[in-house]
């Protein structure tokens, strides 16, 4: 058993930060929740329908999905990659047009120059970009987020997080973003939700989890390089 | 007689084997491609299929192409002297390298990828066709093209069981102990593998993604 013994509840429009170590069950929870796994005993309510009940293809189109290195498709320009869930929903090509320019600019890349580029020719923090437009274009309600930005270097990464956290609270999407990096859980995160060995072992506000006295909650505070106080 | 008096003065004849050798690789080219690729994608998502395919076809290559050959003749309908045995016998060869490179090619794509198709909820044919196959491309072709150059050379053997081609000259020579008729045949068929070589490799770089 991966995961264990979890309730939770992710209110719409929360921002809900899953922490935890390699191999904690960050990602498998993620994949509960868009019925890429099933629950073998219990039950994941997705807008109060089991994710066992729902068409696996009409959940995943209505739940935006951004991963590590952004898995963009290597053979489809970045226009044709933000518009893939808008063509599946068959828009038609005015509509879907209009919507990748729109995408494109809400993550700051310039439709003129980047639409007809292929993810070969991106730096890997345009990918990311890229990978958060295409999970956005259909507008769905709930976006999960799989460490999206953990392959990046520091300086783009920290760029990446700023501007992301500022769309976030415009956008009003209910998301789950998994990550093990703490500082990035307390800037995005409007509840963080401590996973270790497959168990919740803390849900707290960013400024209530670093108050918590639990042996993990320390272990990843201290893994901070500079004084927790920063941050409260 | 030098070998290039000898193959001037039959150009007619080498020209029209050759042109007999061409069809004989096109035909079973395109029926094993017919049955290599789609086979294939079906073997992609079924480990035990995959076994029993993958192991018949190579059984199939290391049979000796002469004995290929003879054991087909004596099989009614597929089996028989001349050309339909010969393709047959092709088929069997070339099938292996399409069908473990269209295995290869589509399974060995990077899993973010996949990962992401299906969690956009891309169905699985949408899978297959908008993402599987266009990357898989380059490598099927590589595949293709290695079958390809297998069969313009199994081709030669199959004159022995009467299909014609350019083998005919390579037996006839072989025979009459004569370079020159061994020359007509296989500089005809060096060629045509090089060419083809050549034609498909660049197909296969213009697919290649990344």
């Amino acid at each position: 058993m991966i995961v264990s013994d979890i309730s939770l509840r992710i209110p719409r429009g929360e921002t809900l930060v899953l922490l935890g170590r390699s191999g904690s069950g960050k990602t498998t929870l993620l994949k509960l929740i868009n019925g890429m796994l099933l629950p073998p005993k219990g039950v994941v309510l997705v807008q109060n329908c089991a994710t066992t009940e729902w068409n696996p293809i009409r959940l995943r189109r209505g739940i935006g999905y951004v991963i590590q290195e952004a898995g963009l498709f290597p053979h489809f320009t970045v226009a044709e990659n933000v518009a893939l869930v808008p063509t599946l929903e068959n828009w038609d090509a005015p509509r879907t047009a209009a919507r990748v320019q729109e995408m494109l600019h809400l993550v700051g890349l310039d439709p003129r120059d980047f639409a007809h580029r292929l993810p070969r020719e991106l730096s890997g923090g345009q990918r990311q970009r890229v990978g958060v437009a295409r999970a956005l274009a259909s507008d769905p309600p709930i976006l999960l987020m799989d460490e999206p930005f953990g392959a990046l270097d520091p300086v783009t990464r920290a760029e990446l997080q700023r501007e992301f956290s500022a769309l976030v609270r415009r956008l009003g999407k209910t998301i789950v973003f998994v990550t093990h990096d703490l500082r990035e859980a307390l800037l995005l995160a409007s509840r963080i939700v401590l996973l270790q060995a497959g168990r919740i072992v803390a849900s707290a506000t960013p400024q209530e989890f670093l108050r918590l006295d639990h042996a993990e909650v320390r272990a990843f505070t201290s893994s901070l390089s500079v004084s927790p106080g920063a941050f409260v | 007689m030098s070998p290039w008096t000898f193959i001037l003065d039959h150009r007619g004849e080498i020209l029209s084997a050759t042109l007999d050798h061409f069809t004989l690789v096109v035909i079973a080219m395109a029926i094993a491609i017919l049955i290599g690729v789609p086979l294939g994608m079906f073997i992609v998502q079924r480990p035990t299929l995959r076994t029993i395919a993958l192991g018949i076809a190579s059984i199939f290559q290391t049979i000796p192409s002469l004995a290929l050959f003879g054991f087909l003749i004596p099989i009614p309908f597929i089996g028989g002297i001349g050309k339909r045995t010969a393709i047959v016998a092709l088929v069997l060869y070339a099938l292996l390298p399409i069908l473990r490179n269209t295995y290869v090619g589509l399974t060995g794509i990077d899993p973010a990828v996949l990962e992401s198709a299906e969690a956009m909820g891309m169905t699985r044919s949408q899978i297959l066709f908008r993402v599987r196959l266009p990357l898989a491309l380059a490598v099927i072709l590589a595949g293709i093209r290695t079958a390809t150059i297998i069969t313009i050379g199994v081709a030669t053997i199959a004159a022995a069981i009467g299909a014609g081609g350019l083998g005919t000259f390579i037996f006839r020579g072989v025979a009459l102990v004569s370079d020159a008729l061994i020359l007509a045949g296989a500089i005809p068929a060096a060629l045509l593998a090089l060419i083809a070589d050549f034609l498909l490799g660049f197909l296969e770089r213009r697919l290649r993604i990344s």
